[in-house]
């Protein structure tokens, strides 16, 4: 289009100057130059300047329309085919440069005379992919997989089971029976829907807000519970705070506490398949705030030199305890993040699980087939507090968690979804509410009546061998323990 | 090929393969530092560098999943060369140049120990690694106990430690107190070649996090180093500690460089009528309480000596184990001979104040034997 325009700015200039009596050679001769440098103008991106008008009349100095012309050019507009050519008096100095490229190290880059940065923020933000609409019925031509009853039965029920848990353990800490908990409110589709699409070989490195990965695994409901309490059938061993579960079994890394040092391990783990060539994948998952620590600019960063399979799964749940995300950053969420690193990156309805399965799937594939990082960005909401320790109302407002606990809901969405092919009902939902509530109930009761730890595990495992003198004040607490019981909880076992 | 060159050789001289192929091993391994006594099987020489970079490449070649990782030790061949020759032999995947992250790539080496690899992490200085001290902590000592036994890290932290020459404040502290109180880590600090050899080899075997401090200016020095020194499967054990010198008169404890000057510090005080015993300490964590102990229960007096700084330092902590152990066998107050309480400075002369020397062994230990008048409290 600017094309013509210049062909036709050139022939009325012509045309112009002519009846000035002006010489017309400076312009023909600086045809095939005007049209080369026309893609010089293309790649200006300051907004357009107004045009000064041109002289209409013949009676302007030719000169000066020549000068000012040129003045506006080298300011570098951008030319509005819309204006009549007549008065589009625009040319380019004589010297346009040739596309050429430099060679640094890193690769050819094209240069550009224009001092122009690029803008920090963007016009338009990267935009969402999404399957299901609000009402939980699918978006005509959204790409999607088609997944079995039995799998969507499965996701469904457990996104249920895992808002029960939440529940229920939660109200356990309230009742002073555990010592504190965290619950994934308005996150259960990224949990189930992400660990539906990942095969059991794949590992995970979680933040801590991911139990219901586990969950999906067959991590049972009665273990959860142990590690609650801290009990001695804890595999863990009573050595971590509630929530911090970890199973081996399940290629579920321990949670810890210390924020996105999962990342760089999630990489270093990723290396470690890539050198045994296995066909699986790491994932790991953090929090918006979690984007903002060195590890996880250090871990993507060194995932895409070393080319490892592993998903970056960022739950942006708009509030790192109580700062909400325009304090946390300023880009264009997380997702631009992963293009500065030179890693594919997607961002996703992170409550609508369909769209949770499609996506993890394509970038597991990906991960895989093309040993690269993946980064998801799923946008989404923490309805829940932080954790027991948090009271969000102090810092948001009641109707916003509302808003978001009701339509949004990403269970509720995708209950819809379920109901409308038929493969769910009222009665299955109060019989699956009913039953796992019962369960959770009897878990926690039996999990609270059991033993905690002996005192030997209070020493092993800080080495793979108990050193001497671990074991020789492990001989020295029992000793004194024997010689002033009353100075120790009964109910510890030796 | 050796194996043929070495008999052919033998079958040439008429030696016995045994002797010949002790000597084709030695060209292999560190032709530089060759005596030319071929005959003998005692007194190889050995630089600490050419021992711990056998070491690395030997323990490479016999696990797969041994691999190396840092600033500079591909390519460069090692900032301080110790990782020379290895990308060469073992590729890019197996000695893996990284960005300037040290939490970056301590973090992802812990990674990839939790899965099963078993890194080598180089730190260009310790002082480096507070980047990465984390991970080190957080990541890879305290997993094991935190995951109750699932998930252990067979992770080596390694690099030069403690003051170099003139690198400045910012370049010359000595870790090994910090790295040393934290349950789940081990701390090594090799002195000789064959220290250097025997606990790189061990730490890299070993299923727990280890840190090795090592030191610059020891990485040229030689030493002597024995035949069974030099065997692919060499090993020293962890926490044991290795009397250097034996004496009846007074207790020195030392690590890393103080060793060689506590050594000397010991001639100086037997032409004095002092009979000096010299402990080389070589691991930190577990430190070994009883050699330390039995040796003051022999000698009645301690002199502590490290380059780190004296507050909350290494010799502290053998002082409160000594008095903790053997308080009953002490004649005279442990000495505590330690760097200066001051960033390092620059300037040579300030430089050689701000650290101990030789004579400040020899003084501290005079005034444990109340040769000398002691120094003022305030002092």
């Amino acid at each position: 289009m600017a094309s013509s325009s210049l062909t036709k700015s050139k022939t009325s200039i012509i045309h112009h100057l002519k009846s000035t009596k002006f010489p017309l050679l400076y312009f023909t001769n600086h045809t095939s130059s005007i049209r080369n440098s026309h893609n010089l103008l293309h790649t200006i991106s300051s907004p357009p300047l107004p045009v000064p008008r041109c002289a209409t009349s013949s009676r302007i100095n030719p000169f000066i329309v020549f000068s000012r012309c040129f003045e506006s050019v080298c300011v570098g507009r951008r030319l509005h085919s819309a204006a009549s050519a007549s008065n589009d008096v625009r040319q380019f100095p004589a010297e346009a440069p040739s596309q050429q490229v430099l060679d640094f190290p890193g690769g050819k880059v094209k240069f550009t005379p224009k001092l122009a940065f690029t803008s920090g923020s963007t016009e338009e933000r990267v935009p969402c992919y999404r399957v299901l609409d609000d009402s939980g019925q699918p978006i005509i031509d959204s790409d999607s997989l088609k997944i079995s009853k039995e799998l969507a039965v499965k996701m469904y029920s457990d996104m249920v089971t895992l808002e029960v848990m939440d529940t229920i353990f939660y109200e356990a800490q309230r009742q002073g029976r555990i010592s504190f908990y965290a619950t994934t409110m308005g996150e259960e589709a990224i949990n189930i829907a992400s660990a539906a699409a990942l095969h059991n070989d794949d590992f995970v490195f979680p933040q801590y807000r991911e139990p219901g990965v586990l969950l999906w695994r067959g991590f049972p409901l009665q273990e959860f519970a142990h590690q609650c309490f801290g009990n001695k059938y804890d595999n863990g061993k009573g050595r971590q705070m509630p929530i911090h579960y970890g199973s081996r079994k399940h290629n579920y890394f321990t949670v810890a506490s210390t924020v996105a040092t999962q990342i760089p391990h999630a990489v270093g783990a990723a290396y470690s398949l890539k050198m045994e060539k296995q066909d699986s994948c790491v994932i790991t998952y953090f929090g918006d705030g979690g984007s903002s620590t060195a590890d996880f600019h250090a871990a993507v960063n060194f995932a895409a030199v070393l080319e490892v399979p592993v998903i970056f799964f960022c739950r942006n749940n708009g509030w790192a305890i109580s700062t909400p995300i325009n304090e946390q950053l300023r880009s264009d969420g997380i997702v631009v993040r992963g293009k500065a690193y030179g890693v594919p990156s997607i961002r996703i309805d992170g409550n609508d699980a369909l769209a949770i399965y499609s996506a993890v799937h394509k970038a597991r594939k990906m991960a895989i087939e093309e040993q690269t990082p993946v980064l998801i960005e799923a946008l989404t909401y923490r309805t829940g507090h932080h954790s027991t320790s948090d009271d969000s109302t102090k810092y948001r407002s009641i109707d916003e968690i509302e808003q978001w606990r009701g339509g949004q809901n990403p269970v509720k969405r995708f209950r819809k979804w379920m109901e409308s092919k038929g493969w769910w009902s009222d009665e299955a939902e109060s019989e699956h509410h009913c039953s796992t509530r019962k369960q959770l109930s009897q878990a926690i009761q039996a999990a609270e009546q059991v033993e905690k730890p002996t005192i030997a595990d209070m020493f092993n495992d800080v080495y793979d061998v108990l050193p001497k003198n671990l074991m020789e004040q492990e001989a020295f607490i029992r000793k004194t323990i024997k010689k002033h019981t009353q100075d120790y909880p009964s109910d510890v076992p030796l | 090929m050796w194996g043929i060159l070495s008999q052919k050789l033998g079958a040439a001289r008429g030696l016995s393969s045994q002797v010949v192929g002790n000597y084709v091993l030695r060209l292999r391994l560190a032709p530089s530092a060759m005596p030319m006594r071929h005959y003998s099987s005692a007194t190889k020489e050995m630089t600490v560098r050419d021992a711990l970079n056998s070491a690395l490449d030997e323990e490479m070649a016999a696990d797969p999943n041994v691999f190396v990782m840092g600033e500079e030790v591909g390519e460069y061949q090692g900032a301080y060369k110790i990782t020379k020759g290895l990308l060469d032999k073992y590729g890019p995947e197996r000695v893996v140049d990284t960005p300037i992250t040290e939490a970056g790539f301590a973090g992802i080496g812990v990674g990839s120990a939790y899965h099963g690899l078993r890194p080598v992490i180089e730190f260009m200085t310790f002082n480096f690694s507070m980047q990465a001290i984390d991970h080190i902590i957080n990541s890879a000592a305290k997993s094991n106990y935190m995951s109750a036994g699932q998930i252990n890290v067979p992770i080596v932290f390694r690099g030069p430690n403690g003051p170099a020459a003139g690198v400045g404040a910012q370049h010359s502290q000595c870790y090994g107190a910090w790295y040393g109180s934290v349950p789940g880590l081990k701390v090594l600090v090799p002195y000789s070649s064959e220290d250097a050899r025997g606990l790189l080899k061990a730490a890299i075997r070993d299923p727990d996090p280890v840190v090795f401090l090592e030191n610059e200016l020891l990485y040229g020095e030689t030493f002597p180093i024995s035949a069974e020194a030099l065997d692919s499967s060499f090993c020293l054990p962890i926490g044991k500690a290795k009397i250097e010198r034996e004496g009846k008169d007074i207790t020195i404890t030392a690590f890393s460089k103080m060793v060689g000057y506590a050594l000397k510090a010991a001639e100086i005080l037997e032409k004095e009528g002092i009979n000096a015993e010299v402990i080389n300490l070589r691991s930190i964590r577990p430190l070994d309480r009883a050699t330390i102990n039995a040796s003051v229960r022999k000698t009645n007096r301690l002199v502590t000596v490290e380059e780190g700084f004296p507050q909350h330092g290494v010799g502290a902590e053998i002082c409160a184990t000594v008095v903790e152990d053997s308080f009953g066998y002490l004649d005279a107050p442990v000495e505590r001979i330690a760097g200066a309480d001051v960033p390092t400075p620059y300037a040579a002369n300030l430089e050689r104040m701000a650290f101990p020397q030789i004579e400040d062994i020899v003084r501290a230990a005079k005034r444990a034997c109340y040769r000398s008048v002691p120094m003022a409290a305030s002092a």
